[in-house]
Formats: structure tokens, C-alpha cells, sequence
């Protein structure tokens, strides 16, 4: 699933589509948590997941903001076409 | 008033901040002249203070040091902010603030109209505190301090008409000449001071006599640091090698020539050799240099000053022979007869160049006395103090030249020798006819002037009152030194004040030979004989038949224009100095190591950045994805390590 996630993030063009695979690599990471945390009979990790839920929420509506932004200005959410980091 | 010996550097420091910082808004001139000369008159009346309480004194108490704080302190070396209050600073102090204060008040008179008439104040009050510094200070580095900021306000004042033409070139050319040719002697002092602290390991005054008189030195490091110090000397008070730059300072304002070069800072080279009088003495051969140069200085200067045509530029070599004269003085031995005839000479040589200020004042800028004549009965009260700082400086007997002209020949003569003694009267003889050449050509004869566009006046009472206090002391100056031979040991008052400073030097030094009184009174008949002869002669030639000049002029061509051309001195360094240099930093240091080297450096590396990073900047696509592609690549690899090396 990470390596879904991570395989969506390099190839797919779309932003919105990119930043859902972001979403996927960081449920697999909390999947990955869940399941050792029952395994080894440690709750801490469930603990944990709470707080990468919480993250994953607030990136999700900082990233969604971003997108729009760049939408309003650009026309366009393909990220071969938003190249301003370079020189 | 000892202990507030301080104010006489701080006051002049406060007078030229007030002056340099509000002078501009000020623009009143009654307000800025005040401001410039209270400050040196009240100075002059705490050095007058402290002056008189040191002589309630016992004779072994004289000597003060005023501590203000502690300037460097770093490692070995402390040197404090101190002033040392004794016989001879005192004696210069009083010089240089009394002096000082009639040259400030005759500059309103003089100054007025100037677009810059804050300035020279603020200059003027700035020079006062440098010099003030140099003569009170009780070591080395404060010494320096002033000796420098003298440098500075003489440069400062050389070119304060920046945009006047000055002979072939510009007042500033000249005042660069003056800063330039200082340092040159500035650095051997500086290596004189290391050289001073490498040796006695202290900078201080009191310390390095005193170990010089009892530390076991070798006589060639003595040498070494009074030569190093006698270069510095011969910088400030334009002695062969390094005079050429008084005659140019003559582009300054006149009172800035009579206080700066005439009065004060040029003898600040004699007020240092008779300081560190200790320090000479124990170096006998440099002595005979310090001598020799006086006496072949005062002898060039002399002749120059013979057919030199512009008022400044005669009393300018004039100031050059007399200052050749103290070395002389100090160069045998006579330490307190060379400060003597700092005295006397800062009393009649300032008053020549006021007076010669005011000559030029009523004569609308014209500096060439073949251009006056007959200013006499236009100017009588410049005339008459004039007439007096003229026979003053000519050595008729009665005034104060006399008296100090008299002691140093004498010492000339009983510690040098005959030939010493010859030449010094030689040049006596034609420092008498050139003055009273410049006398006869000014001040009698016909009027040379145009009368249609120079309207000859005398100047205003600011400036004829400080000419008349100035010739009352050029009269009566040389009576707290009158001559043993008639007075005996209590004449002379000037060598026993003094005569604690020198102590030390005296007992290293075999002085006075076996003379008789004979010998002195019939030397000082003969020399004062010689100069009269030259008076009268000069008088003659002058006033009643020019033509005889014209004739001699001619008949000797070659030597006379040897003469007014300076030697050709400038021309020589031009030559041999400046020219090289010049050619050597154009055409070599300029063209091709700066060009090349320097700039072919600093332009290599710029470009060296800039290709390679044209080459780098390749990796920077600006996608993100590709970025990341790479970071998963890099993670995949570390975690490739991790797992390998487990």
C-alpha cells in the first residue's frame, strides 16, 4: 500500500490525485502502527496513530488550500506545468 | 593650576568641536573668532598659572605629571594618558598659547569676509590642541599623538584655499607635498619609538631617561634611535633632507604660516631632540650629524633667501635657516640655548609674517615685493613692527635675537669649533642682508605699485595690536637670557630654569673647553660687526642704488639662478623620487600587477563560480516529482546500507 502510495506520488501528473496518494502512504504508516501495536500488545502505538490522523487532517486542508491557490493562479493543477522552484 | 593643566587641551579641543560643528550656523564672525581665541587665551592663563606655581616650587619639585587615564593597555605595554608638567613643557606651552592667542586674535582681523572663516577657526583650535598634546605629554606615544594631528591641521590649513592656484600648481598640491613629505619623517620617528621600547622596554618619558642613563646600551643602538629620531625631526622642522615642503606651505594663509610655520609646530623637531637630549648625547656621532645638518641648513636656506622675490617665500627660507640654527645648537650640546632661540624666533619670526600679512592685506594679495616700495608712510605701524622683528632676527644687539643668535654661536664655537662658528656667522650676515633686503624693497624706495588699482592701507586694530605685543617681545624676550660672559652665572635666568631638564645630558657630556672671556666677547664683537656691515650694505644696495644688484645679479648668472631656482632641490627629488615612483606604480604596479595579477585573481574566481555553476544549475528542473524520485531513490539506497551492513 505504501508502495502504492509512493509509486502515485512520482508518476501521476495530477496534483489532487498526487496528494491523495500522500494520503495513502500515511494510512499505510498508520495501518503499519495498528497492526504491530496489537501484536506486541503495546497501545502506544494506537496512541500515535491518533496523532498522525490528526497531522494527516491538517495537512490535508493546508495542501488542498495550496492546490487551490496554485489553481487560481496558474489555470491548471498538472504539476509538470508548476515549475517555479526552478531557477 | 597644575592639576588642571588638562583644560589647556581640552578647551582648544571644545573651541574647534563648537567652531567645526556649529560654525556653519553660527556665521556671525564676531561670535566663532571669539569662541576660537577665548579658548587659547584662557589655556594661556592656566599654563600662566601653572607656570608661576612651579617656580614657588623648590627646584627638585618642578617636575609634574598630571595622570588622566590609562590609553593602552596590552600585555607589556601601558601606556597612560598622562601630561608631564615641567621646565620645558612649560616653557613651550606658554610659546605656544601666548603666541597662539595674538596669531587667533589678528586672524579675525586677517580671516574676515573668508566663506570659511568658521573653518580656519575650527582648524586653527584644533592645531592648538594637537600641539598642546605633543609638548605635554609625558610619554612617547602621546608625543606622537600630537605630533601627528600637528601633521594633520598643517595640512588641513596649507590647503584651506583649496581652490586657489598656488605657483605652478594648486594649495592643495602643496599641502599634499607637506603631508606626504611629514610622513616620511613621521616613520622614522615611529621606528625610532619601537626601536626606543625594544631597547628600554617602556615608552615613558621618566622611565626611558632615566634607564638610558644607567642601563648598559650600546652606543650604536643609541645611534640608531636618535638617527631614527633625528629623521622625524628633520620631517617636522624642515631640515636637509626633507625641508622642501616649508616653502610651499607659504600657500596657507599668513597667520597660518606664522603660527604653524614659524612659531610652533616646526619646532616641535627641537622641542623632541631637547627632550630626549639623554638619549642624543649618548650618541656622540649622531650629534655631530644632528650639527652639521643644522649648520649646512641654515647656510642653503640662507642663500636662497637671498634673491627670492615673494614676501612668504623669504621669511619661509628665513624659518628654515633659524631652525637650522637650533639643531645647530642642540647638535653641540646647547640644549637650552637652541629652546631659547625657539622662543625668541617664535616672538620675531611670528611678527614678521603678521606683519607681512598685513602687507599683503593693504596690498590686495600681492606677494611680490618687486611689486611694493614705499609702503612706509602707507602702513607705518606695520612698518615700524616689522622694522623691529627685523632687527630682532638680524642680531643687533639689545634685542632678542641677539641674545639667543649670540649663545649659540658661542656654543658653536666652544663645543663644535671654528669652522662651526664661521659658518654660523656667515649665515648670520646674510640672514641680516636678505631682511633688510625684504625691508628696503617693501618698505622704502619708489613705489613699484600700480596706483590705479592698489590703494596701499594700514589694517585695523585686531591685527596691529597683537604686531605691536609681539614686537614689545621680540624686544625685551632676550633679557631671561643674557649672556654670562658680562652677567655672570645669574644672567641668565632662561639656562637656569631650564637647566633641570639637562642635568642628566650635561653629565655624559665634556662641555666648554678651557675659552677665556676674551675669546667670546671678541667672537660676538666680530659676528655683530658682520651682521651690521650686512645691514648697512644691504641698505645701501638697496634703497640708494638698485642698479648694483642688477649688475651682481647678472655677472654671477649662473649662481644666482642656482639660487632662485632653490638648488634645483625640487627638480632633484622630482627626479629621483617622485618621478620613479610615479613611473614604477603606473607601469608596472598599476598596469601590470594590478591589471593583471590582482584583478586577473579576483575576476578568475568570479568566473570560475560563474561557469561551474552554469554547469550545476542543469540538476535544479524545478519539478517536484523528480526531486522526490530522487529522495526515494536516496532512502531506498540507505536503507539498502542499513540492511546490508545488520
Amino acid at each position: 500500500m505504501f508502495c502504492v502510495g509512493v509509486a502515485g506520488v512520482l508518476i501521476r501528473r495530477n496534483a489532487i490525485v498526487v496528494f491523495m496518494c500522500i494520503e495513502l502512504m500515511l494510512n499505510s504508516a498508520n495501518l503499519t502502527l495498528v497492526t504491530f501495536s496489537s501484536y506486541l500488545g503495546n497501545s502506544i502505538g494506537q496512541v500515535f496513530v491518533f496523532f498522525v490522523m490528526t497531522v494527516a487532517a491538517a495537512e490535508a486542508a493546508v495542501g488542498l488550500a495550496i492546490i487551490i491557490a496554485i489553481f487560481r493562479n496558474k489555470k491548471t493543477v498538472n504539476i509538470d506545468e508548476i515549475n517555479i522552484f526552478k531557477w | 593650576m597644575i592639576n588642571l593643566i588638562y583644560l589647556t587641551t581640552l578647551l582648544p579641543l571644545l573651541g574647534f568641536l563648537i567652531n567645526g560643528l556649529f560654525g556653519r550656523k553660527i556665521k556671525n564672525e564676531k561670535v566663532i573668532g571669539l569662541i576660537g581665541s577665548a579658548t587659547i587665551g584662557i589655556s594661556f592663563l592656566i599654563v600662566l598659572g601653572a607656570f608661576i606655581q612651579t617656580l614657588g616650587l623648590p627646584v627638585e619639585e618642578r617636575s609634574n605629571t598630571v595622570n588622566l587615564f590609562s590609553w593602552l593597555n596590552v600585555g607589556g605595554l601601558q601606556i597612560k594618558f598622562a601630561y608631564l608638567v615641567d621646565q620645558l613643557s612649560l616653557t613651550m606651552s606658554l610659546i605656544i598659547n601666548g603666541v597662539g592667542f595674538l596669531i587667533h586674535v589678528y586672524s579675525i582681523g586677517y580671516m574676515h569676509g573668508d566663506n570659511g572663516f568658521w573653518r580656519f577657526f575650527s582648524y586653527l583650535n584644533l592645531f592648538i590642541f594637537a600641539m598642546m598634546n605633543l609638548v605635554l605629554g609625558d610619554n612617547f606615544v602621546v608625543l606622537f599623538l600630537g605630533w601627528e594631528g600637528v601633521g594633520l591641521c598643517s595640512y588641513l590649513l596649507i590647503g584651506f584655499w583649496y581652490d586657489r592656484k598656488f605657483e605652478k600648481g594648486t594649495t592643495s598640491q602643496a599641502a599634499k607635498k607637506a603631508f606626504v613629505v611629514n610622513r616620511i619623517g613621521d616613520f622614522g620617528f615611529l621606528l625610532g619609538m619601537f626601536l626606543i621600547f625594544m631597547t628600554f622596554d617602556s615608552l615613558n618619558f621618566k622611565e626611558v631617561f632615566a634607564r638610558a642613563a644607567s642601563f648598559p646600551v650600546a652606543e650604536s643602538t643609541f645611534g640608531l634611535i636618535a638617527l631614527f629620531l633625528f629623521i622625524g625631526a628633520t620631517g617636522k622642522s624642515a631640515q636637509i633632507p626633507l625641508f622642501v615642503w616649508l616653502p610651499d606651505a607659504m600657500a596657507g594663509p599668513t597667520p597660518v604660516s606664522a603660527l604653524i610655520h614659524a612659531a610652533t609646530m616646526v619646532t616641535a623637531g627641537v622641542y623632541m631632540v631637547s627632550r630626549a637630549s639623554i638619549i642624543f648625547v649618548s650618541a656622540p656621532a649622531i650629534m655631530t650629524v644632528v650639527a652639521v645638518v643644522g649648520l649646512l641648513t641654515a647656510l642653503m636656506a640662507a642663500s636662497i633667501g637671498l634673491v627670492q622675490n615673494d614676501i612668504k617665500k623669504v621669511l619661509a627660507y628665513s624659518t628654515v635657516s633659524q631652525l637650522g640654527y637650533m639643531f645647530l645648537a642642540a647638535g653641540v650640546g646647547a640644549f637650552s640655548a637652541s629652546i631659547f632661540h625657539v622662543m625668541t624666533h617664535a616672538f620675531f619670526k611670528a611678527l614678521l609674517f603678521l606683519g607681512a600679512g598685513s602687507v599683503i592685506h593693504g596690498m590686495h594679495d600681492e606677494q611680490n615685493i618687486q611689486k611694493y616700495g614705499g609702503l612706509k608712510k602707507y602702513m607705518p605701524k606695520t612698518f615700524l613692527t616689522f622694522f623691529i622683528a627685523t632687527l630682532a632676527i638680524s642680531g643687533v644687539p639689545g634685542l632678542s635675537g641677539f641674545f639667543s643668535k649670540d649663545e649659540i654661536l658661542w656654543s658653536a664655537y666652544a663645543n663644535g669649533g671654528f669652522v662651526f662658528w664661521l659658518i654660523g656667522a656667515i649665515t648670520a650676515m646674510l640672514t641680516a642682508f636678505y631682511m633688510f633686503r625684504l625691508v628696503s624693497l617693501t618698505f622704502y624706495g619708489k613705489e613699484r605699485f600700480d596706483h590705479h588699482n592698489v590703494h596701499p592701507h594700514e589694517s585695523p586694530a585686531l591685527m596691529t595690536v597683537p604686531l605691536m605685543i609681539l614686537a614689545v617681545l621680540s624686544i625685551i624676550g632676550g633679557y631671561i637670557g643674557l649672556p654670562k660672559v658680562f652677567f655672570g652665572e645669574h644672567g641668565n635666568l632662561f639656562e637656569g630654569w631650564l637647566e633641570p631638564i639637562y642635568a642628566p645630558a650635561m653629565n655624559k657630556l665634556a662641555l666648554y673647553g678651557d675659552h677665556t672671556h676674551l675669546e667670546e666677547i671678541l667672537l660676538m664683537t666680530v659676528s655683530v660687526a658682520a651682521a651690521l656691515s650686512a645691514i648697512f650694505f644691504a641698505l645701501h644696495v638697496y634703497r640708494k642704488n638698485p642698479q648694483i644688484a642688477e649688475n651682481v645679479s647678472n655677472k654671477f648668472k649662473g649662481f644666482y639662478n642656482l639660487l632662485l631656482n632653490k638648488y634645483f632641490v625640487d627638480e632633484v627629488y622630482e627626479a629621483a623620487v617622485v618621478q620613479p615612483i610615479q613611473n614604477g606604480s603606473e607601469k608596472f604596479l598599476w598596469k601590470i600587477f594590478d591589471v593583471k595579477f590582482i584583478d586577473g585573481m579576483v575576476n578568475g574566481v568570479a568566473s570560475l563560480v560563474e561557469k561551474s555553476s552554469g554547469v550545476i544549475r542543469k540538476i535544479q528542473t524545478g519539478v517536484a516529482q523528480s526531486y522526490a524520485l530522487i529522495m526515494v531513490a536516496g532512502i531506498a539506497l540507505v536503507l539498502l546500507w542499513l540492511i546490508l551492513s545488520l
